[in-house]
């Protein structure tokens, strides 16, 4: 087996742009790890690399970690801020912790696995273009308003570990036109926004995500026997056309 | 049904002494006009959308299109689009959407700017003899350069010039999506622009892969649905346009139908075949002009730093400081859309009410950004409504570096204006994914007649900046001097910072 070279790089109060600069200089060295010390706020990391490289965050990241991302994996010790995974299309994100506001907007590839909690607009307008790069968001703990709008492709998956109820915000998935939204346990009528419709959940939905349920509790060491149940709440469009009763032509 | 049919748009007729019988108006109407029975060709006139493509075809001239052969009773304030509209609304309950651009018979105010010209006092300049300049960069300048000299005595600079798109010409052509046109005509413009020596947009549909040879002219959209963005399309584009909002639509988003996405569109888009293209109205990591420089910077650390990023708003009522707010964003061009703008599809209260007009917008821009002293900071182009190249000297003198076109660019391409983009039955094979249109234009033909287009404006700007004795693009630039308003109120000639004719 051939070593895998590893650099690490002190983010002590340096700006984002030439840590960025140094994550690619390091890439093109040959480095296969990458771990990044003492970061503190800084944005865009990972941002369109197209590299398998693996990098270790700890700290907390700015916003927009892994923006345009397409092959690397980002394990970060500590929260995220907003819009960590936007424009993904390959790659990974574990985020030991919680993350902002936008969380997976329009990823089109790849996963996001966020421990605790998100904010507002999580999986918004996710798309999904070939089956084998399916976008996968799943979150720990609870999501805020309008998880999943616009959402075109994909999944979301919220546990709700150490949460009464999994979701109590509203608006999941509004305008949703693709893709699916499952929850853990019971989801109240008046969360759905307009265009979203609950599915019951059965055996067969269990089969199909029971991997992504696995790769999660492994990466946090929580045991899945504990979620490997059909207590979950599907949630998918109405309609394909949420808006082809709403116009007419001149 | 109480309401009955409105009467027909347009009367279709053929005069039968001319006719040859051969049955190329048959063959060329999508919309299916015409068809033969027996030995003689009939006609639909209500399916007649008076795109011309018949009349342009016809050997001998037979065909004659009338616009409204049945009249209503006249009326100045119930007009016939009016009750029409009404109409249609009683009958369905829905939004009402149009194609193209606004269709309101309101004042241009083009069309009551005058260009000056040189008499004795100082010599017009002949454009034949004397080089002229049209050369423009659009990005950030620096404000002041720094110089060093080096041991060997030479003068080397200091300063580090942002990265600029070099133009032959100010005239680039705007954004229009693949998906919305057809790939032909993306590759007539492309082409063209090449020859031209300036750039063309993509619109919010990815970056088919025949464009792929011209991707150092063309500027990539990154649009609120990122329909066909990754790093890949970030990197290969001349620079980065952030669509915010768009002049015949300001405020909503886009949809493309499903039924425009055939396989091909789909891969583009990367979306699945089918299925409806939505982009949301505003960005979702845009909620603040804070938000839109994270997005700016997103971009520019993606692609390191080498591309400039331009952000396209629509011109409405306080576009002077969200262009100032957008120049202090790190972003490099601001392109302002006028409520002239085009489009393949827009509800029709939005294209025709919403939005201000572009003559008024660039010249408040400008001001603005002079008046904050940070004009240098972004280039200004201006789009929506740009008919010929006195609209452009126009704007060019009122403050825009360079101007976008779209609808022009679509008419030499051989558009009609006949406004149903949306049906996907364009038979001039331009707003069509239908192969059989499509392949009504020959791309390296299409390519001649967009380049004579740019070609004919760039030769006239020459001569107007000649006799108006201006023998570089820089000094007509923001140059309202050399205009003058004609039958403006003074409200309007002080937003444009114009006097009027004769003073």
């Amino acid at each position: 087996m051939i070593e895998m070279k590893t650099t690490r790089i002190d983010a002590k109060g340096i700006h984002y742009t030439p840590l960025n600069q140094k994550i690619r200089a390091a890439i093109a060295d040959g480095a296969g790890e990458i771990i990044l010390d003492n970061v503190l706020g800084q944005r865009f990391i990972g941002s369109g690399l197209k590299s398998k490289v693996l990098i270790t965050i700890n700290g907390v990241p700015g916003g927009d970690l892994g923006m345009f991302m397409s092959g690397p994996i980002c394990i970060v010790n500590g929260n995220a801020e907003h819009a960590p995974g936007n424009t993904m299309d390959s790659g990974m994100l574990v985020i030991h912790g919680s993350a902002g506001d936008a969380v997976s907007h329009s990823m089109r590839g790849g996963k996001v696995f966020i421990r605790d909690n998100i904010g507002y607009r999580g999986g918004i307008h996710m798309k999904q273009y070939e089956e084998e790069s399916r976008p996968i968001l799943v979150v720990g703990g609870t999501a805020h308003s309008f998880l999943g709008e616009y959402m075109a492709g994909g999944l979301v998956l919220v546990l709700g570990i150490g949460k009464g109820k999994s979701i109590i915000d509203r608006g999941i998935g509004s305008g949703i036109h693709g893709g699916e939204i499952i929850i853990r346990g019971e989801v109240d009528d008046y969360l759905l926004g307009v265009g979203a419709k609950k599915f019951k959940f059965n055996e067969s939905d269990l089969e199909r995500i029971a991997p992504v349920i696995k790769s999660f509790c492994e990466h946090f060491k929580l045991d899945s026997a504990a979620f490997l149940d059909t207590n979950y709440t599907r949630i998918a469009p109405e309609s394909s056309r949420p808006f082809a009763n709403k116009y007419v032509w001149e | 049904m109480t309401l009955g049919s409105v009467p027909p748009k347009f009367k279709v007729g053929i005069d039968r002494d001319q006719c040859m019988d051969c049955g190329r108006c048959i063959e060329n109407c999508s919309y299916g006009v015409y068809h033969r029975e027996s030995d003689k060709i009939l006609i639909e006139s209500r399916k007649c959308t008076a795109c011309l493509r018949c009349v342009a075809m016809c050997p001998r001239d037979a065909i004659t299109i009338t616009e409204k052969p049945v009249d209503y009773r006249s009326h100045p304030i119930w007009t016939r689009e009016i009750r029409e509209d009404i109409i249609n609304q009683a009958r369905s309950g829905k939004i009402i959407l149009s194609g193209m651009g606004n269709a309101r018979d309101l004042p241009i105010i083009y069309d009551r700017l005058l260009l000056d010209a040189c008499q004795v006092t100082n010599p017009s300049i002949d454009p034949l003899r004397e080089p002229m300049e049209l050369r423009t960069y659009i990005g950030k300048k620096p404000s002041k350069l720094k110089l060093r000299k080096t041991e060997s005595g030479d003068v080397e600079l200091e300063t580090k010039l942002a990265p600029n798109l070099k133009l032959d010409t100010p005239i680039m052509i705007g954004h229009m999506s693949f998906g919305a046109i057809s790939l032909n005509s993306h590759l007539s413009m492309a082409k063209a622009v090449t020859e031209t020596g300036t750039y063309m947009g993509t619109g919010e549909g990815g970056l088919h892969k025949a464009l792929y040879p011209y991707q150092d002219r063309l500027i990539v959209q990154v649009a609120s649905g990122r329909f066909g963005v990754n790093i890949d399309y970030l990197e290969r584009g001349a620079a980065i346009e952030i669509k915010i909002g768009q002049g015949a639509k300001p405020g909503i988003g886009g949809h493309l139908p499903g039924e425009k996405v055939n396989d091909e569109v789909s891969r583009t888009r990367m979306i699945p075949f089918g299925s409806d293209a939505i982009s949301p109205a505003p960005h979702h990591d845009i909620y603040s002009i804070e938000d839109l420089v994270q997005l700016i910077r997103g971009l520019k650390e993606a692609t390191e730093w080498k591309k400039p990023v331009f952000v396209k708003i629509a011109a409405v009522h306080n576009v002077a400081p969200i262009a100032a707010g957008i120049a202090r964003s790190s972003a490099d061009a601001v392109v302002i859309d006028g409520f002239r703008g085009g489009t393949g599809a827009a509800p029709k209260v939005f294209r025709d009410n919403v939005g201000i007009p572009i003559e008024v917008a660039i010249a408040s821009v400008d001001q603005k950004l002079r008046d904050q002293g940070i004009r240098n900071e972004i280039s200004v182009i201006g789009s929506g409504g740009i008919r010929s190249s006195a609209d452009l000297a126009k704007s060019i003198a009122l403050g825009a570096d360079a101007v976008y076109i779209g609808t022009a660019a679509l008419i030499s391409l051989g558009c009609r204006v006949c406004g149903n983009c949306y049906r996907n039955l364009c038979p001039w094979g331009i707003a069509t994914q239908q192969p059989d249109l499509m392949n009504r234009i020959d791309p390296d033909r299409g390519a001649v007649q967009v380049a004579n287009l740019i070609k004919g404006w760039t030769l006239e700007l020459s001569e107007l900046m000649g006799a108006a004795g201006i023998n570089s693009i820089e000094s007509l630039r923001g140059n309202r001097d050399r205009l003058r308003g004609y039958m403006l109120d003074e409200g309007m000639l002080k937003v444009l910072d114009v006097l009027p004719a004769g003073a």
